[in-house]
């Protein structure tokens, strides 16, 4: 453990070590130099542009695309046939932008396949990229120009593009950085000696507060990451370091050396006080921080550097290297001689492993102190920063030999630490190349990671770590199942039918999955016949059908559409359809599809009447047809002959359909119109739209007996209801003359009892009395209870020998006034007893 | 009460959150549409909306007037204006009218529609047609769920009945589907489902793919509500057009229930104004006679009035004190209950006024021997009065599908004759309204030997696919058979009593109907619970034309309590003397029933959504 700290470096107060990522073994046999090399953020992907200068053209070698991991394996290349290149970038998505010399901008994925391109503008375009940045913020991923006319042209989005022009600016900088800040995007430039921030309307003279004054013009410019810092470097080698918004100095330092650095970027890592600046000249790399000191590293190959957010990555051709400041629990434990708990932990836990007592010694110094849970908190972080597995281990195994000493710690970190480290070594191992800190991967949150693996096709990878870290399948496994499957059918070289077997076998039902997703792929794609292989494992209609429409498989998607039993559905695809085709070919199509036919109707008895007849016609639907008809004789027919012809056709078209009774009944409605108006004609009331019975009832009312007999006979009422419709019509009259005439006219078929009840109705016991002897014997007794004359009544059941008229009568009387006809009929109840 | 409750009848979960969330919904729609709004509500969505937002809520929500939404001119001044509709294409229509002219006026405002339950795609279409689409904005209220009482959930979609069972349409069928999902997520999972019917079948189907789609997101949880049963209104229409006696279904076809509360007019209240009540099972004294038979009622309020007036006499002789607590604990509640007896001694007195005439006595007499299959010449012959009397349009056509479905169809003759005078009594244009209640099956003429419809004939020319067969099935449930007489047989629906049947102390769910017949439906599902499967009963199956279904849907501990909560769902409507009768059937075997129906419905409703309606639209 003594050398630990070996490749410790002082620098101020903290201490900086910079160790092996991966040995590249890309077998590069360009030098960086002539390569335009685009390296990704949080352990991105590498990009080189090989023989991309114009000089190389003359030589004939044609220039390469290439994408390698941060650990050197190849992912892909293509042979560049484009424009002049001038800055290659990732996106904040790992997409490749590459920056042309004309102002346009090609964006390839990790694949180098094309993915879209889109301009800078027309004034770049004439006047040609003398420089590029590519910059992430909060927004996205931005696009910085400098034109040779000494211009600058932004956007802050590439996949919101908006394109700004910034003013002008006094002549062509010497160095210049994009710069963000309170969510505006500027630039910072130096043009000789002065200094100046350039935003979207002013152009303006900064000066960098404590600037040394015999500083002479700045050379180089370096904010970091989180776009707070800002470094500056003049010609004698002077380093001024502050904050970005040039209202704070931190530091500087003299580098004693004049040139210009080849790359100068900020070593810090995130909440630290320390503020160091890493610059690379040809073979020497320079850390500089607050201190007159600085670290020195002797370069043996062409290097190129990588601001990450908690440090630097240094590249050659054979090396990959991480520079970075060592954190405050690092330090504590590994410090020499310290005796921070953390360190006191970890070395009784490595006495306990060699059964010392001295165990007991270290836990009980940590214990008396109180600082036991302290101890473990720090070893726990500790591991976080280590790269090396077992080094990791041994910390943590101390963390969880700790733990054993104090009550009621919750786990869930050290469980959190331990998931997550192992996800991390996993993905640092060179095959995968993607070297995050653990800093960085908190930073880029696991969902990221997933997606970046996803992108990379490390598909079965992802799906462990969403295992192994119990990820919900619906934001995990479900989630790269589909990008699997989006890719898998873009495999040409498979048949539709193995690669939608393949996709089923793997994604089945897994929940969350989209097979709609992945058939609008295949449809992309150009590939039909798969796409709707894949629907048919789609289980939501909703999903299927509109993508069937987008294939033009209207059909299909209408039967769809109907199993799914959701009208919307078969609506979506109704209208389509009726855009889609000609009027007789649509209507062949419902045909087929009663639900969607009778959908159709619905919506056409509101909206469209006369399709709704074409609908029936076509169909040879005359029963419809006719209720059709009857139904606009009475809704949108107002004159007497629109709606007696409506009728007429009401009656051709049931007869068509052979429904004799409504024939019948339509064509008695005909007369009965007819009859009426001519009523209405010659009375001067109102008679239309009127039942047969009331308009009867109402000619009797009005006393046109003879007119309401000539109804009775045309339309051969039958006499029950002419009787009752005639005596309760005169009763409300109150024509008991001409009722009595009736009741004479023949013997009445529906008995004299509703004459009695007419009668009573008007409160006309009189008359009522006339008919009760008319009335047939076996209700007689319910006509005297009705005329009120109960003594009758019961002489009537007695003379009948019926009981349950007699228990009627009694029910009806009240036993103080009526008390002689009860005596009267249990005595008659007796008898039949006795009998 | 007549029964007591068993012991272990399981409680009731708690709906009123089904209120809650509906609330908290229409809220944030309101106030995604900032600022001062005229509201304009649909005539239907009013009593609904009642139960869920009074108008304080609203006014809170900076809702400045509410309109009925009707189809009259605005007089607006509102810059905004919020639309609450159901989504029919004559509201979206009259709301465009308004746009338009708003438009042709230069006034700019901001319009809101809101529909509810759900937008429908033809709702868009109408828009777009209008040229009114990009100016409205529109939201959907999913509102599918109001619960009435503890044990009643109604969707409030009449119209569910006309469109599925009368047009064939499907469009509600989502919804229902969606319900059971809300319901199912909130109170189940359900272990079991029985069913019968196509659109129950249908239903079914699309609930367990819903099911099946969000199976990623559902949480282990004790289930409150055991099985689910579905019913398709159309396997019995039999019990629906009987008259009601129960107390509670006697006063909704007198005084017409609207969406738990009814209105008593003067001749109930005693007084020149009508009063507006709640009926559940809050109302004290309503809850302990709404499930008797009407014969019973009376008593038991007089004995009410009775111990009420004891109750007040504990005043005399009572110290200040005694009497302080009186006034501050026990009159409240006292005066309370002595308001809500008078009222329902009140109605109780008016439908006496209207039940106990000759005529209603010899309509029950008909019904029972219609359903007992006695003296049919006779029944017959008193439909053809009722009509010639014009006693009710309604009722002669309640009358008539009886006639038709106890005896499976009208034999030709009849069938002519009773509908020439139907239509000599009501008007000819009825002919539509006869045709649909064929269409529906309600009133139909024998047919000798053919079993096949002349709509599913056709049909099955048609079945070639699934989707195919699928849709038939939306059309072959129109005029199918009914074969009372054989299930009537077969399930005993008609008890055989020595003596009068005793309505004090009932033995069975005929009470409901004075002992004259037991209900189908709730004999079905009695039936099915009992044997927790459709085995043994074969035949009745067969004679209500099959669609049945019985699935296990998880894994339930057969003893826990939710087991014996039943969720039974009825498309198309359920009546309150069904309910009543399942609530018999519930404390006489240790269930509880717990309702779920696109709409209360009874004989009048039913026939009135068949009835021809263009007539009634000019």
């Amino acid at each position: 453990m003594a050398c630990y700290t070996a490749n410790w470096n002082p620098l101020g107060s903290v201490f900086y070590r910079k160790f092996d990522l991966y040995s590249m073994d890309w077998n590069l046999k360009e030098d960086l130099r002539d390569c335009l090399i685009a390296p990704g953020p949080y352990g991105g992907p590498i990009a080189l542009l090989k023989n991309y200068s114009a000089k190389g053209k003359s030589s004939g070698l044609r220039p390469v695309l290439e994408i390698y991991t941060a650990s050197g394996l190849p992912l892909s290349s293509i042979p560049w046939k484009s424009g002049q290149v001038v800055q290659l970038g990732w996106t904040v998505t790992e997409d490749l932008l590459c920056i042309q010399e004309d102002g346009s901008v090609l964006i390839y994925d990790l694949f180098c396949g094309f993915k879209r391109h889109f301009s800078m503008g027309n004034e770049v375009f004439q006047h040609h990229v003398v420089e590029a940045r590519v910059f992430h913020t909060e927004y996205g991923t931005g696009v910085a120009i400098l034109t040779k006319a000494s211009r600058f042209t932004l956007t802050t989005n590439i996949d919101d593009l908006k394109l700004r022009r910034m003013p002008d600016i006094p002549g062509p900088p010497s160095c210049w950085a994009v710069l963000f800040q309170d969510r505006a995007t500027m630039i910072l430039f130096a043009f000789g000696k002065d200094l100046y921030l350039l935003d979207h309307t002013s152009c303006s003279l900064m000066v960098p507060p404590g600037m040394n004054p015999l500083a002479g013009s700045y050379l180089a410019m370096s904010i970091s990451f989180n776009h707070k810092l800002l470094a500056l470097f003049t010609e004698p080698g002077y380093i001024w370091m502050g904050s970005s918004s040039l209202k704070e100095k931190f530091d500087d330092h003299n580098s004693s050396i004049q040139l210009s650095p080849k790359q100068m970027v900020w070593c810090t890592r995130p909440r630290s006080k320390q503020h160091a600046v890493v610059l690379m000249w040809d073979r020497l790399l320079m850390l500089v921080g607050n201190s007159t000191e600085s670290i020195q590293f002797v370069l043996d190959e062409e290097s190129y550097l990588i601001p990450e957010l908690d440090g630097v990555r240094i590249f050659s051709r054979s090396t990959h290297e991480f520079l970075h400041e060592i954190t405050g629990a690092t330090e504590e434990i590994f410090k020499i001689a310290s005796m921070a708990p953390g360190a006191l932990l970890l070395e009784a836990q490595k006495e306990y492993e060699k059964a010392s007592q001295k165990a007991d010694e270290y836990l009980r110094e940590i214990k008396d102190k109180g600082l036991l849970s302290e101890a473990v908190t720090q070893c726990i972080e500790a591991a976080g920063y280590e790269q090396e597995p077992e080094m990791q281990k041994s910390l943590l195994r101390a963390a969880s030999f700790g733990k054993c000493f104090i009550d009621k710690f919750s786990p869930d970190g050290f469980v959190k630490m331990c998931s997550e480290l192992r996800v991390l070594n996993a993905i640092r191992d060179y095959q995968i190349g993607i070297p995050l800190s653990y800093t960085q991967f908190r930073q880029l949150t696991i969902e990221v990671l997933l997606d970046r693996l996803v992108l990379r096709r490390l598909y079965s990878l992802a799906i462990k770590i969403c295992d192994y870290l119990r990820l919900s399948e619906f934001q995990g496994v479900s989630r790269i199942l589909a990008h699997w499957a989006c890719y898998k059918v873009q495999q040409k070289d498979k048949s539709d039918e193995e690669i939608a077997k393949a996709i089923n076998q793997k994604l089945g039902d897994t929940p969350g999955i989209s097979y709609s997703e992945i058939a609008a792929r295949a449809h992309a794609c150009g590939r039909m016949e798969l796409a709707i292989k894949l629907l048919e494992y789609e289980p939501r209609f909703g999903e299927q059908v509109p993508l069937l429409l987008k294939m033009k498989r209207s059909k299909l998607a209408l039967s769809k559409a109907i199993e799914s039993g959701d009208t919307d559905l078969v609506y979506t695809v109704v209208t389509y359809l009726k855009n889609e085709l000609n009027r007789a070919e649509f209507f062949m199509t419902l045909q087929n599809q009663p639900v969607a036919l009778s959908l159709y109707r619905q919506f056409c008895k509101h909206q469209e009447l006369e399709t709704l007849k074409d609908l029936y016609n076509q169909d040879d639907d005359h029963q419809e047809l006719g209720n059709f008809y009857m139904r606009s004789s009475y809704t949108s027919e107002k004159r007497i002959e629109g709606r007696v012809s409506a009728l007429q056709s009401a009656v051709d078209e049931y007869s068509k359909a052979k429904n004799e009774f409504a024939c019948k009944a339509t064509e008695d409605q005909i007369k009965l119109l007819r009859m009426q108006h001519r009523l209405e004609d010659e009375l001067d009331k109102s008679y239309l739209d009127m039942s047969l019975h009331d308009t009867v009832y109402n000619l009797v009312m009005d006393g046109m007996f003879s007119k309401a007999e000539q109804f009775y006979k045309e339309f051969k009422i039958p006499d029950k209801r002419y009787w009752w419709l005639k005596i309760s019509a005169l009763a409300e009259r109150e024509d008991w003359e001409e009722m009595e005439k009736f009741s004479k006219s023949k013997k009445s078929p529906i008995g004299y009892l509703p004459f009695v009840e007419m009668c009573m109705k008007q409160h006309n016991r009189y008359e009522a009395k006339k008919y009760v002897a008319r009335v047939a014997p076996e209700q007689r007794v319910r006509s005297y209870i009705l005329v009120g004359d109960l003594d009758q009544a019961a002489e009537a059941a007695i003379e009948h020998k019926n009981e349950n008229e007699m228990i009627l009568v009694q029910s009806k009387c009240t036993p103080t006034t009526d008390s002689v006809i009860l005596e009267k009929i249990n005595r008659a109840k007796t008898q039949i007893l006795k009998k | 009460m007549a029964f007591s409750d068993r012991r272990d009848a399981p409680d009731l979960p708690d709906f009123a959150l089904l209120k809650r969330l509906a609330l908290d919904q229409l809220i944030y729609l309101l106030e995604q549409l900032p600022g001062k709004k005229d509201l304009f509500i649909e005539p239907d969505l009013m009593s609904p909306l009642d139960r869920i937002a009074n108008v304080s809520i609203l006014k809170q929500h900076e809702v400045d007037k509410l309109y009925k939404l009707e189809n009259k001119p605005v007089y607006s001044n509102s810059d905004q204006l919020c639309f609450l509709i159901r989504p029919r294409i004559k509201h979206v229509k009259y709301i465009a009218g308004i746009v338009n002219a708003d438009k042709a006026a230069k006034r700019t405002r901001k319009y809101k529609i809101i529909f509810s339950p759900l937008k429908l795609y033809v709702c868009d279409m109408v828009l777009e047609e209008q040229g009114i689409f990009g100016d409205v904005i529109c939201d959907e209220w999913y509102f599918y769920l109001l619960p009435l009482d503890d044990d009643i959930i109604s969707m409030e979609l009449p119209e569910f009945y006309t469109d599925y069972f009368l047009e064939g349409d499907q469009r509600w069928l989502c919804t229902v589907a969606k319900a059971l999902h809300v319901l199912n997520s909130l109170f189940g999972p359900f272990t079991k489902s029985y069913g019968i019917g196509r659109c129950a079948k249908m239903v079914y189907e699309m609930w367990k793919d819903l099911e099946d789609e969000s199976e990623g997101d559902r949480k282990e949880k004790r289930p409150a509500v055991g099985s689910i049963f579905l019913f398709d209104r159309d396997v019995d229409y039999i019990t629906p057009l009987c008259s009601q006696v129960v107390y509670e279904g006697l006063v909704d076809d007198i005084f017409r229930i609207k969406c738990g509360s009814v209105e008593f007019g003067p001749e109930v209240t005693s007084s020149d104004k009508s009063i507006k009540v709640l009926l559940n099972s809050q109302d004290k004294v309503f809850n302990e006679i709404r499930n008797e038979h009407f014969s019973n009622v009376f008593g038991f309020l007089s004995q009410k009035a009775r111990n009420l007036q004891i109750q007040y006499d504990k005043r005399r002789g009572m110290d200040i004190k005694q009497m302080k607590t009186f006034v501050s604990q026990e009159l409240k509640g006292l005066k309370q209950e002595h308001r809500l007896l008078s009222l329902h001694i009140g109605a109780c007195e008016s439908i006496m006024k209207k039940k106990t005439k000759q005529d209603f006595q010899d309509l029950l007499k008909t019904e029972h021997s219609l359903l007992e299959g006695f003296d049919i010449r006779e029944s017959i012959s008193f439909i053809e009065e009722h009509i010639n009397r014009q006693v009710s349009p309604i009722e002669s056509l309640r009358l008539l599908c009886l006639l038709s479905i106890t005896e499976n169809g009208l034999i030709s003759k009849d069938y002519r004759s009773l509908k020439t005078q139907y239509l000599q009594s009501y008007g000819p244009e009825h002919l539509l309204t006869l045709y649909n209640l064929k269409r529906v099956g309600l009133l139909t003429e024998q047919v000798p030997g053919d079993t096949l419809t002349a709509v599913e004939s056709k049909m099955s020319k048609l079945v070639t696919d699934k989707a195919a067969g699928k849709l038939s099935d939306a059309f072959s449930s129109l005029a199918k058979k009914s074969n009372f007489r054989g299930l009537s047989k077969k399930l005993n629906l008609i008890p055989h009593v020595d003596g009068e049947y005793d309505l004090k102390i009932p033995r069975d769910m005929a009470y409901i109907f004075s002992g004259a017949y037991i209900p189908l439906s709730c004999k079905i599902i009695e039936q099915v619970l009992d044997r927790k499967a459709w085995t043994g009963l074969e035949e009745v199956i067969r004679l209500l034309n099959g669609n049945e279904f019985a699935d296990p849907l998880s894994e339930g501990s057969p003893t826990s309590d939710s087991q014996r909560l039943i969720l039974a769902v009825f498309l198309g409507g359920c009546t309150f003397s069904e309910i009543s009768a399942l609530r018999f059937l519930g404390k006489s075997k240790g269930y509880r029933f717990i309702f779920l129906t696109t709409a209360i419905t009874n004989s009048a409703r039913l026939l009135e959504a068949v009835v021809e309606t263009s007539l009634n639209v000019s």
